[in-house]
């Protein structure tokens, strides 16, 4: 088993979470052989936010997740919680994350998680050039009284 | 009170079949999909979410159709959906300045760094109904910019910069777990992050008639909009069995934060207050609203004088801005209430019978 760090795991994992369902499931149709630790479970999460963007906590709204844990044959153990409401979603996505602290890690991250990562980044670029398109430059008119 | 009923099984049965024919309209014009109203009936399906106080632009859609559009009764859907869910976790609070900005404003500094984003805006446009969109066309595309900067990972709030200079009050983080009005049943006077919650699945009707109460007059706050931002951020959230925190999703969230006239008390010097709004979804005029009532129930809290004003009243806002309390009461007097009224039918009866001699003796 190989260790993987908080840090990387966390980013694959956050990838796994925010990836649409029908693209995880056609970059991987099939699961690994595995025993299911915990069926995937539909619940809320309470989203928080804070008072004045950096004070106090308060509770806004909740938001439907997915979590699932399995085991692969060779022992590593893989947990995942996803966006939404697709069971399928998310025993995949903790079957990636077994896979990824695995020997098959860097192929798994070159066929998976690194497609997921760039098609993410490049919705996220689209956005935000449409965005800086609408940047705008108000000019106060000078008024007759200032000069 | 209302009282059980018997009978009627086969009507009801019959009514309900009726209303999904109703609800399906003409045979003859295509059903609606789910994901057509998730695509084409975006600020709808954020309206629900947002007062169904749960993120998931799917099921809003499914409500909005079984609804047949009534927006109150789509919330009512999803709100008896999500009491049927787990509680899995609390997130940490979101980091709206690392939102990732579709749009972003402000009407007190025009040059603010980061700049001034308009987005998908319905500002400046004629408000004339546009004919071409009876007619099949051609989807519009955006115009993207053409310089090929990377987007920035942060963009600071407008209010941080007047913090900096001390003359806005400042907001300390605190991370001890909020009260939730959804576990423990509220209770007044509310601190500010239960008010917050009660104003953020509140009905946008409500909020926008008591925030425009305080412009006209009544709780004046003299509120600018320093700044309103729109757009998506990541939700983190404790794994227990890792041990660390992992973002489970991201969603689009509307802020506004206003800035407001503030004379100074006895212990605090004059400078600006802060009223302060967050919706799901673009939903701006129900963040703006939320902001200036958010701002006016402060009051006490900074030694303002109490007007009388409704938006000013705790108790007034909070226990009258849930539209399904609001409805689940107004309109469960259309129920059978028989019983009830055959009671006050012998009283009138009664009370008349008895001025009747009396009238009688008059005369």
């Amino acid at each position: 088993m190989t260790d993987a760090s908080p840090p990387a795991r966390k980013t694959w994992m956050a990838t796994l979470a925010k990836a649409p369902p029908a693209r995880l499931a056609a970059l991987m149709p099939e699961l690994p052989p595995h025993t299911v630790l915990r069926q995937p479970e539909i619940g809320a999460v309470m989203v928080r936010g804070r008072v004045g963007a950096t004070g106090a906590a308060f509770n806004l709204g909740e938001m439907t997740v997915t979590r699932a844990s399995v085991r692969l044959a060779s022992g590593e153990v893989g947990h995942a919680w996803v966006q939404g409401r697709d069971r399928g979603h998310a025993l995949r996505a903790a079957a990636v994350d077994a896979l990824m602290q695995t020997e098959a890690a860097p192929d798994l991250a070159a066929r998976i998680v690194a497609p997921l990562s760039a098609e993410a980044t490049a919705a996220r670029s689209d956005r935000a050039a449409k965005a800086a398109g609408t940047r705008v430059d108000f000019f106060t008119m000078v008024r007759g009284e200032d000069k | 009170m209302y009282v059980a009923v018997k009978g009627g099984e086969r009507a009801i049965d019959n009514a309900h079949q009726w209303l999904a024919e109703e609800r399906r309209g003409n045979p003859a014009v295509p059903e609606l999909t789910i994901a057509q109203i998730r695509e084409q009936m975006k600020l709808a399906v954020n309206r629900v979410m947002s007062e169904g106080s749960l993120y998931d632009p799917d099921l809003a859609a499914l409500a909005i159709k079984q609804a047949r559009g009534d927006l109150i009764e789509a919330v009512f859907l999803i709100r008896a959906y999500r009491t049927t869910l787990p509680r899995l976790a609390g997130s940490l609070p979101v980091e709206t300045g690392a939102m990732a900005v579709d749009r972003r404003i402000s009407a007190t500094f025009k040059d603010l760094p980061g700049g001034q984003v308009l987005g998908p805006t319905f500002d400046y446009t004629h408000r004339l109904l546009d004919f071409a969109l009876m007619a099949e066309g051609e989807p519009a595309v955006a115009r993207a910019a053409a310089d090929d900067a990377p987007p920035a990972s942060r963009v600071p709030h407008v209010t941080g910069f007047l913090n900096r200079d001390g003359l806005i009050e400042a907001a300390a983080p605190d991370d001890i777990s909020p009260p939730d009005l959804t576990r423990e049943p509220m209770e007044l006077p509310a601190d500010r992050a239960l008010r917050l919650q009660a104003l953020a699945r509140g009905d946008e009707g409500f909020v926008l008639g008591l925030a425009y109460s305080t412009q006209r007059g009544y709780g004046r706050t003299h509120a600018f909009v320093g700044e309103l931002r729109i757009g998506k951020v990541a939700v983190e959230v404790e794994i227990p069995e890792l041990g660390f925190a992992v973002e489970v999703g991201e969603v689009e969230l509307t802020e506004c934060e206003t800035v407001n006239q503030f004379k100074g008390s006895r212990t605090e010097p004059p400078q600006f207050t802060r009223g302060y709004g967050l919706v799901f979804g673009q939903s701006e005029r129900k963040a703006i609203a939320m902001s200036l009532v958010d701002r006016a129930l402060r009051w006490r809290e900074l030694g303002e004088d109490d007007t009388g004003a409704p938006a000013q009243d705790e108790e007034f806002v909070l226990m009258h801005c849930d539209n399904i309390q609001a409805t689940g009461f107004l309109e469960h007097i259309k129920l059978p209430h028989y019983v009830d009224f055959q009671a006050e039918l012998e009283l009138v009866r009664r009370l008349r019978a008895e001025a009747d001699p009396m009238q009688e003796a008059a005369e």
